[in-house]
């Protein structure tokens, strides 16, 4: 019987890059012969990474979907799995089942202007996006990229976004609420941003990601600016654990985040978002 | 005397001193068999040898927060409505291995999946609302996404005997909801009992094989009027009952509603409703390494939406209050499952209230909440 699912398989870490004093990314490659070969996923899925003897946390996969040397998570160390996590070195091995989840919709966005918001550290779901959109520039159109942190020293990636910021037809704002010398930003918050773009939002397809405060007064203010209900992606977040749609924590109303999520069209959500308790 | 040969075989008369032929049938055809039992003040599903073991005798009380068993010299061994169990836990383990991980000296990392290899197991005494619950539990474990290969094992070996309630208790409310008392087909052999022994009716073809072996009298008319005076009475006695329809818009309506504080001033967070609930499939998942550090085990165990971790993310417990919590678990079981499973959650078995230890009524909650509610 099949329980490929809910058991791990083994996989070895084969890169790390310390981003920031508390986020670090892992690159991984499977290294267990009940591995699917190749391993496939959609930007915006999600994997379980198992720390022995520890346990298991969702993370979101940053690579490229056909980027077959290594599968690379970006994790921040908050809890126990991810403490440890943060100490694994190449040459460790951890488990790792996935791929769960419904990812961005990259299909349906094809030859559509894309409008790219993040906030805070939840960044790595959309960054996977820029990646993709970046090594298949010609399938999309204008790509605008939006990114806000409380404090500048919280933005990883800062050199990514400055290259990405001049590629053709391709617009980079950022924000931090709190910023201090060397910041050539905005400061402020992230939705003051939109105005401050060539792009026109109204035709953009939009991708969220990051904490939902941010995510909720983003939509607020994008749907002023005329962007469509149904254009609007946004990526959740709740307590994971089997990732198979049966232990009952990701329930967000009626929604199983690992199965009908992580990434919701607005409308599918927009009778909960902001609604304390769900 | 014999069981006649044309098949599907008609409902026949088991007299109460041949129900062990039952239990020997079952057991010829491989399987283990379990059935109710007093044990710790309760009625419980555990090995059952032979008709003695039942609780022949039994009556008992349930009411919010009070469940009681009586001797009354009744010759029935099923006149009672349901103990703390339904099948769940013989399903969805409340606690069981999925996988074990083994290090060896290079750090190297070895997975093994633990799905059980059960023996077939034939449940005596089940009632309809727990068949309705299982049917739902089906939905939820088997077919919403990838079959849970743990359940799966346990539910392929599975034979249902049900038994039709004739004593609902006064927390029972099983007719509201249209899940009871009287079983219908989603069993193996369905008994209607009497005082001299039992109807017994095949609903599928493996009960059909066993019920040939079964030494059935034909049922007098007399039994079969008896029978269906005890089922009417089972369903006018219920004075309980749960609203009916998709509830689902109304409590989502009421969603700020002054009642989920109120009902939080009471409730205690301690989960035993979702325990003894036939349908929550809360689960959690933890690892236990050994002491020596060379093997893990990493299990699920029954959670519960009461509890602070159950909607903790990093460092966020979105649900911080009873409030919140209890509004989780109501609006799902009576809301959100509409969408996931195309019914209610609650199959008016009544366990909740019987088991919450301030007595929290759900019918009196949701009509609370019904009747005021912002919609």
């Amino acid at each position: 019987m099949n329980t490929s699912l809910q058991v791990p398989w083994q996989a070895e870490v084969v890169s790390r890059v310390q981003e920031t004093p508390s986020v670090f990314t892992l690159g991984l490659k499977l290294d267990d012969p009940a591995a699917p070969a190749p391993y496939r996923f959609a930007p915006g899925q999600f994997n379980m990474l198992y720390l022995y003897g520890v346990g298991e946390v969702p993370i979101s996969v940053v690579s490229d979907p056909e980027h077959d040397d290594e599968i690379q998570h970006t994790v921040r160390a908050v809890g126990r799995v991810t403490h440890g996590l943060a100490a694994l070195r190449p040459g460790d091995r951890l488990g790792l089942r996935g791929p769960f989840g419904r990812g961005w919709p990259l299909e349906a966005a094809a030859g559509q202007d894309l409008l790219l918001v993040t906030g805070g550290l939840g960044c790595a779901p959309v960054v996977s996006v820029i990646n993709y959109v970046m090594q298949r520039r010609e399938r999309f159109g204008r790509l605008a990229i939006v990114q806000g942190v409380k404090h500048m020293d919280d933005l990883i990636w800062r050199e990514r976004y400055e290259a990405w910021a001049g590629r053709p037809d391709t617009e980079v704002q950022l924000a931090a609420d709190v910023a201090g010398s060397g910041w050539n930003w905005h400061v402020g918050l992230v939705t003051d941003l939109f105005d401050r773009l060539s792009l026109p939002v109204e035709q953009a397809v939009v991708m969220l990601c990051g904490p939902e405060p941010m995510m909720i007064a983003a939509v607020r203010r994008l749907l002023e600016l005329g962007v469509e209900a149904e254009s609007i992606w946004l990526s959740m977040e709740r307590n994971m654990q089997c990732a198979v749609g049966l232990c009952g924590h990701c329930q967000y109303g009626k929604d199983f985040l690992c199965r009908q999520g992580p990434v919701f069209n607005y409308p599918d959500i927009s009778d909960r978002l902001g609604v304390k308790g769900f | 005397m014999a069981a006649s040969a044309t098949s599907p075989v008609r409902p026949g008369f088991l007299p109460r001193e041949a129900f062990d032929t039952l239990l020997r049938a079952l057991e010829g055809a491989g399987y283990d068999c379990i059935g109710p039992r007093v044990e710790a003040g309760a009625i419980l599903y555990r090995e059952l040898n032979t008709g003695s073991d039942l609780p022949q005798g039994m009556e008992e009380t349930q009411a919010p927060g009070r469940y009681r068993l009586r001797e009354t010299g009744t010759p029935r061994c099923f006149a009672w409505a349901c103990g703390p169990q339904a099948l769940k836990p013989h399903l969805f383990a409340p606690r069981e291995s999925l996988w074990r991980s083994e290090r060896d000296g290079e750090g190297r990392l070895h997975f093994q999946s633990t799905a059980p290899e059960p023996r077939p197991l034939a449940v005596i005494g089940v009632r309809a609302c727990d068949l309705a619950a299982l049917a739902l539990q089906d939905q939820h474990f088997l077919r919403a996404g990838n079959a849970d290969p743990y359940y799966t094992r346990r539910r392929e070996g599975l034979f249902l005997v049900a038994v039709n309630c004739t004593h609902p208790a006064s927390s029972c409310f099983c007719v509201s909801t249209g899940d009871g008392p009287q079983a219908g087909d989603d069993c193996d052999l369905a008994l209607d009992e009497l005082d001299e022994g039992y109807a017994v009716r095949a609903a599928s073809s493996r009960g059909e094989a066993i019920a040939q072996q079964l030494p059935l009298q034909a049922l007098t008319e007399a039994q079969q009027a008896q029978i269906g005076r005890e089922r009417e009475a089972a369903r006018a006695v219920q004075s309980r009952a749960m609203p009916g329809g998709n509830l689902r818009d109304h409590l989502f309506n009421a969603w700020e509603h002054p009642r989920w504080a109120q009902v939080a001033e009471r409730c205690l967070s301690c989960g035993n409703c979702t325990s003894v609930c036939p349908t929550c499939f809360c689960h959690q998942q933890v690892d236990v390494p050994t002491l020596d550090g060379g093997s893990a085990t990493h299990y699920r165990e029954w959670d519960s939406c009461f509890t602070q971790n159950h909607s903790y993310i990093h460092g966020i417990t979105l649900r911080p209050d009873t409030r919140s919590r209890y509004r989780q678990w109501l609006t799902h079981k009576l809301g959100s499952w509409h969408d996931q499973y195309g019914r209610s959650g609650c199959v008016g078995c009544g366990r909740c209230l019987t088991w919450c230890p301030v007595g929290i009524d759900i019918t009196e909650e949701v009509s609370a909440l019904l009747a005021e509610a912002g919609s």
